[in-house]
């Protein structure tokens, strides 16, 4: 699915632009509330043309976005379940249901091979539109398979984060799903295939604190949220206001933790470079 | 004494008998057999109440202020033991501890969540809630242990790794995934044990190893159950609730094979005998520490490895399901 149907069904019009624009062909920005069209949003790499906000979009844009052509999903016949049969203001397993019909999605990560400018990689990129791109037991499975597939392929391998964090839903299996995909990383890393570790708008929590953390190269897109403890718990725990710009791509570029920072237009030439230079002569 | 709020029938015969005690030895009158029937009874209650613990009793036990914590456990344990401050990059953190010591023969890098035993303490271990350098600590002491050959004993007892601005500079993240690494393929054994609490990523930090278990009261879950109560019923009034939900006992976490052994403590929970319960985790430590020494350290990472690349809990969809999926 390409970005630009996805982009269709996820619109945001205006109601007073409904008139204008009966097929819901604008899109409003977030941050500077300035209208664009569809089309001009796809021509700025999904990024507002006014103030170049890198809108949240999801994991097949990402795959279209930075593979040559065509490209295989891999892992996709994993499902989540409700096993500890866990209910708050609702039962997991609706939510559940409840996501893969609003997303056409079956989880909040999905994998694919393909090529980078000639170049094979293996992506992983998570969707936060799925139960706020939380983790649990599948998302640890297809990143760990996709680190199997990486290893017998020796194929490098990029994870694209967009979380919230943990599936509270699947308490302490989500938990160990750090511990699980941190060890396989292990196994990757001890292997010499390359693991790039892309964080997005927003990556917080166990994800942040596990797999994203870990890449032989960590690199965002600009002004993501990026964090282990969310905004709010922390306002919360020193009782006052966060300093500015605090837990953006640039503060964690500026302490050490990101090697850098790249816009969407760049993304498939920057990636392109990494696997050119990490290559192994043939 | 602190009596916790289920434990106000044992709290009402405590003060019965000490009425008692106050009458026989103020008067002449012989109480020895109503005192020895109250005995008998605060026995029974206390069976009964602890043979049938909530999760969120359970959670309330392990954050018992007269609970024993890490360096409490660490002293009874070891012969000698000298404590090691710092994380060599920036500062010593207080709410984690370790060092070198020796449990009955054997040296051992050990460490843990430390919390405080008065109010001036805990804030002093800052509540047991560790910043990225007693993440970075903990690593230093593992890698010291494996080059030495020691095998490492990790003690988790956490309500959760620092939610702070001085943590998020220094990456909190990156300190507990790091150790997540390193922990995989350190080629010593590696023991957890939870004592107390063990709350998300703060617990797991320090707690990836070839055998993890948990004392009987306590808890292990991926958000404490207040703030899964807050964030899902949007309210902090769902505790218990949240508590139920998240499974997060000793015996749950062994029904999911996530943990490999309970760790049975003393009717009254740890701290009504606290030597006792040292002493039974010295017993826990030696036998767990034994039966890794058996394997090679390839071994040892194997199949660590693989415990963990085993956990987590999913459907498999032949590919006509699939279809049927995006038709219905
Ligand atoms: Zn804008």
């Amino acid at each position: 699915m390409g970005w630009f149907k996805r982009l269709k069904d996820g619109i945001q019009t205006a109601t007073r632009n409904k008139k204008e624009a009966p097929e819901g062909l604008w899109y409003k920005c977030k941050r500077c509330k300035e209208t664009s069209t569809v089309k001009e949003l796809r021509e700025n790499f999904l990024k507002c043309p006014h103030c170049n906000y890198h809108i949240r979009i999801g994991s097949h844009d990402y795959f279209d976005l930075l593979f040559d052509g065509n490209f295989e999903e891999l892992f996709d016949d994993l499902r989540s379940k409700d096993f500890l049969e866990f209910s708050d203001l609702q039962p997991y397993h609706k939510r559940l249901d409840d996501a893969q019909k609003k997303t056409s999605l079956s989880e909040a990560i999905s994998v694919a091979v393909g090529k980078v400018n000639r170049r094979k990689l293996i992506v992983a990129a998570m969707d936060f539109k799925f139960i706020g791109g939380s983790m649990g037991s599948v998302m640890g499975q297809r990143i760990a398979q996709a680190i199997d597939h990486a290893l017998e392929t020796r194929t490098p391998l990029m994870i694209i984060s967009k979380t919230g964090g943990a599936r509270m839903m699947e308490s302490a299996f989500s938990l160990m799903q750090m511990a699980k995909t941190s060890a396989k990383l292990s196994e990757l890393a001890k292997a010499k295939v390359p693991y790039f570790s892309f964080l997005t708008d927003p990556t917080t929590g166990g994800v942040t604190a596990s797999f994203a953390m870990l890449g032989d190269i960590n690199f965002a897109e600009p002004e993501a949220l990026i964090g282990f403890a969310g905004p709010r718990v922390i306002k919360e725990t020193i009782k006052r206001d966060l300093p500015e710009g605090f837990q953006t791509s640039e503060f964690l570029l500026e302490h050490g933790f990101l090697d850098f920072i790249v816009d969407r237009k760049d993304l498939k030439s920057r990636v392109g470079d990494l696997l050119a230079l990490f290559a192994v002569k043939e | 004494m602190v009596f916790l709020d289920f434990e106000t029938p044992l709290e009402k015969l405590y003060e019965q008998r000490e009425k008692l005690q106050q009458v026989s030895e103020e008067g002449d009158i012989d109480m020895s057999a109503a005192i020895k029937e109250l005995e008998n009874k605060i026995k029974n209650t206390r069976k009964e109440i602890y043979s049938n613990l909530t999760g969120w009793q359970k959670v309330q036990l392990s954050r018992h202020p007269e609970r024993p914590y890490t360096l409490y456990y660490i002293h009874q344990m070891c012969r000698k033991f000298v404590e090691l401050h710092g994380d060599r990059y920036f500062k010593d953190d207080k709410a984690i501890v370790g060092g070198i010591g020796n449990i009955d023969g054997q040296t051992v890098v050990i460490l843990g969540h430390q919390k405080g035993v008065n109010t001036k303490m805990r804030q002093y271990r800052n509540f047991g809630m560790a910043n990225p350098e007693g993440y970075r600590k903990a690593l230093r002491l593992m890698k010291m242990a494996e080059r030495f050959n020691f095998p490492v004993v990790c003690l988790i007892d956490t309500p959760g790794a620092y939610p702070g601005i001085e943590a998020e500079e220094r990456g909190q993240a990156e300190a507990i995934a790091r150790n997540l690494f390193e922990m995989a393929q350190l080629k010593v054994p590696i023991v957890c044990v939870v004592i107390g609490e063990g709350a998300s990523g703060g617990a797991i930090g320090i707690g990836l190893g070839d055998k993890v278990s948990m004392m009987e009261n306590t808890w292990y879950s991926v958000i404490a159950p207040e703030s899964c109560s807050s964030i899902l019923w949007r309210s902090w009034d769902y505790k218990e609730q949240a508590a139920e939900a998240l499974k997060l006992t000793a015996d749950h976490m062994f029904d999911f094979g996530i943990i490999d052994e309970i760790i049975k403590e003393p009717l009254g929970g740890a701290h009504s005998a606290p030597e006792e319960m040292a002493k039974i985790l010295k017993r826990h430590i030696k036998k767990s520490i034994n039966e890794l020494l058996e394997m090679t350290p390839e071994e040892r990472i194997e199949a660590r490895i693989n415990k963990y690349a085993n956990i987590g809990v999913y459907d498999v969809v032949k590919e006509e399901e699939k279809v049927e999926e995006t038709e219905s």
